[in-house]
């Protein structure tokens, strides 16, 4: 099991003929996922390496049945490739292209979810499920191993590194994603958590987050209420001076907001166990699988009665309750479980 | 890419929004004349530079003769000007605005930017013009009224004049106001802009509705499809390096620290930073060579971390992906050699082909320090500098 991609996963490739778009569609093929076809307009009837090309989406779809697309598309004509996957019906799109202009990126994330379907980025690395050999992104396969460790990240090389300090650990990966480091994209840090926390594959997460915006805060805020499997997080940027654009579209940080501090800060008042530096992403993950769970499931139904003011105040209360709560939980859970979750995820689970 | 006010006043003109008469000039007498020319009785000189907070640091001064006009722009022009959103040495001033004074009735506040959270840009107004609008953020945020645009069909009439009645403006300025509102969103839509602000708004006794200041920074991915705008650049307000960098296809931001890093990929770059500071140390920079660097981009990485006198050691952090290691490898050999380098170097390659790369470091014979992890680099370049 895995969350979004697996075996069953077809793939087509937008922006198949271009140089970065044929490479990493075969180092794809070559990694299991199965790659069924690809879009370039112009060289409808071509082939890549024995992959059908279609000048059309929709003449992909048609033939090939594919549900997912990778696109490498250039940034101006990104937008446009998102809309097409979007109207042709493709469930998921993973959109590699980084540059993209914001406006065009506001209203792809329109036309994704009109359409019911989801994307993935842009200015992203993609996502990959070792165990399934579903690999939909640019990031070197040879580092992940299968796994229950689930991944969700705003950077490229900065995953790579956490997911090779996992697999060095024998930590191996229900499945990762990079969601980009834009200021808008598709799937949120939300939405991976949430996919993470009802996949039965994914036993810890891992959450990798960058200075910018307020998506860590939240997301914080909805492991605290709905995530009870263990979670790690580090935030990169804590160097970061206010004002400068750090890479990444998003990674700035804005009248004072968005600081790596108060990432963190918010992290922790939400029982995850944050990773001070980032070499100790692994060692982290390893020590938040000895505590075990982090708690129990807070029952959704009451809090959705009360009144926004009420709610805050109880967030309050529940914080502080779960920090009281921590130390006698670590006690009785610490040895039995923690140690059965910590070799279930080192192993990887057996078929 | 930033604006100076008066290119941004250029795009409000050019949008059919009012903005006050004004004329640039660049030496104290073109000033004097200026304010002739404008035949106003009262004038305001207006430093022409990037950073915000230009009032505050005397950048703004209104005058009443053609030779205080020239004296104001004496003490302005060709010095730099320290603002508390600039750096400590503060901006050169090499143009000033003169403009025409205005009858001011009262003054607004209207901002177009980018809301992540909204996913979509949103139109923000205020009855405190003229203030600090973060402080008014931070103290009475029910002061600042939004409506969210559709990134498609832009700002809808209902929702300027929505804006427009809850900021009580009067009866007979309504229809000038709701105009002015939706050409700000069509200005930010228009110019692919991530930001709009005009602060103060005023509307004037003799009922006209003004843009009286006028702030952009438009969106860099999309400079592309706007050829005419690229023209608007003043690199004279950018770093150097840093412009020198972007020409590269690099992504560099020089910092204050003493340990220059090479990074690929921008999150990866922002941890290195991270962990050398957690070491001990300070980082000189951040300098993200992207996804797939040549050999070519790593020297010239290399020589643009150089140029700051400060550097006194390097990190070198790659993890390859896409990115291979013995390519990587074989640029950092070949601009240590180039450049001649002086300083320690420390370099820690992960990845695809990582043994090939290694292999050629040790082989190539210079002082090239190899570390095993992130940890491990980031403490030896510490001890290597201290």
């Amino acid at each position: 099991m895995s969350i979004l991609v697996d075996k069953s996963t077809r793939v087509i490739t937008q922006g198949i003929t271009g140089e970065y778009g044929k490479l990493h569609t075969l180092a794809c093929r070559d990694y299991g996922t199965k790659i069924v076809g690809g879009v370039t307009p112009g060289r409808g009837g071509t082939d890549v390496s024995g992959i059908p090309v279609f000048d059309t989406v929709s003449a992909a779809v048609a033939k090939t049945r594919a549900n997912t697309t990778m696109i490498f598309v250039p940034a101006p004509f990104a937008a446009d490739a998102v809309q097409e996957a979007a109207e042709a019906g493709i469930e998921l799109i993973v959109c590699i292209t980084e540059g993209i202009p914001a406006l065009d990126e506001a209203r792809m994330k329109r036309a994704v979810t009109a359409a019911g379907a989801r994307m993935i980025g842009p200015n992203c690395p993609g996502i990959i499920s070792p165990r399934e050999k579903a690999k939909v992104g640019i990031m070197p396969g040879f580092i992940h191993r299968p796994g229950g460790i689930g991944v969700v990240s705003r950077s490229g090389t900065l995953t790579y590194e956490a997911v090779w300090q996992l697999s060095s650990r024998r930590l191996g990966q229900s499945t990762c994603i990079g969601i980009g480091g834009d200021p808008v994209i598709g799937t949120t840090h939300i939405d991976a958590l949430k996919l993470f926390q009802e996949d039965p594959a994914t036993d810890a997460i891992l959450m990798i987050g960058e200075i910018g915006g307020t998506a860590e805060e939240e997301a914080a805020a909805f492991v605290r209420d709905h995530v009870t499997k263990p979670v790690v997080g580090f935030v990169a940027g804590r160097t970061a001076p206010p004002g400068k654009r750090m890479g990444h579209a998003g990674a700035i940080i804005a009248g004072g907001k968005g600081t790596a501090a108060e990432k963190m800060a918010a992290m922790r008042d939400a029982g995850i166990l944050v990773a001070e530096s980032p070499a100790d992403l692994g060692a982290t993950m390893v020590e938040a699988l000895a505590r075990g769970p982090r708690r129990r499931k807070v029952v959704a139904k009451p809090a959705a009665k009360k009144s926004a003011a009420k709610k805050s105040a109880a967030k309050k209360g529940v914080a502080k309750k779960a920090a009281a709560r921590k130390p006698a939980a670590k006690k009785s859970a610490k040895k039995a479980s923690a140690k059965k979750a910590a070799k279930r995820v080192a192993g990887g689970r057996k078929k | 890419m930033k604006l100076h006010e008066f290119q941004a006043k250029g795009r409000f003109a050019a949008a059919g929004l009012a903005v006050p008469r004004g004329i640039v000039a660049k030496k104290p007498k073109q000033v004097g004349k200026a304010f002739k020319k404008l035949g106003s009785p009262l004038a305001v000189v207006k430093a022409q530079i990037h950073a915000g907070g230009r009032g505050k640091a005397g950048g703004v001064k209104l005058v009443r003769s053609a030779e205080e006009a020239e004296g104001v722009a004496k003490a302005l022009l060709g010095k730099p000007l320290v603002t508390p959103q600039n750096a400590p040495e503060g901006t050169v001033v090499r143009q000033v605005l003169v403009e025409e004074g205005l009858p001011i009735l009262k003054e607004y506040y209207a901002a177009v930017l980018l809301d992540r959270r909204a996913e979509a840009p949103v139109l923000m107004v205020s009855a405190e013009g003229g203030m600090d609008i973060e402080e008014v953020a931070a103290t009475r945020p029910h002061a600042i009224l939004r409506e969210v645009i559709d990134p498609v069909a832009g700002l809808y009439d209902f929702q300027a004049r929505r804006l427009v009645y809850q900021l009580g403006v009067p009866a007979d300025l309504v229809r000038g106001f709701t105009s002015v509102l939706k050409g700000l969103a069509q200005v930010f839509q228009r110019d692919d802009a991530s930001l709009v602000e005009v602060n103060p708004l005023v509307t004037t006794t003799d009922g006209r509705v003004v843009c009286l200041d006028g702030k952009m920074t438009l969106d860099d991915n999309a400079l592309f499809r706007h050829k005419d705008l690229q023209a608007l650049r003043d690199e004279s307000e950018e770093d150097p390096t840093e412009l020198k960098a972007r020409a590269a296809g690099l992504s560099y931001v020089k910092l204050d620290g003493n340990i220059g890093c090479l990074v690929n990929g921008a999150g990866l770059a922002m941890a290195t930073m991270d962990i050398i500071k957690l070491e001990g140390g300070e980082p000189a920079n951040f300098l993200d060579v992207g996804g797939s660097a040549s050999a070519e981009q790593v020297k010239t990485a290399f020589s643009i971390i150089l140029e700051d006198p400060n550097v006194k050691g390097i990190l070198v952090n790659i993890f390859g992906g896409i990115m291979r290691c013995d390519i990587v490898a074989q640029g950092v050999v070949e601009a240590t050699r180039a450049l001649g380098l002086q300083v320690p170097l420390v370099v820690r390659l992960h990845g695809s082909n990582m043994e090939e790369g290694r292999k050629i470091l040790a082989d190539s014979g210079l002082e090239i320090t190899a570390a095993k992890d992130m940890g491990d680099a980031a403490r030896k370049i510490v001890k290597a500098v201290s």
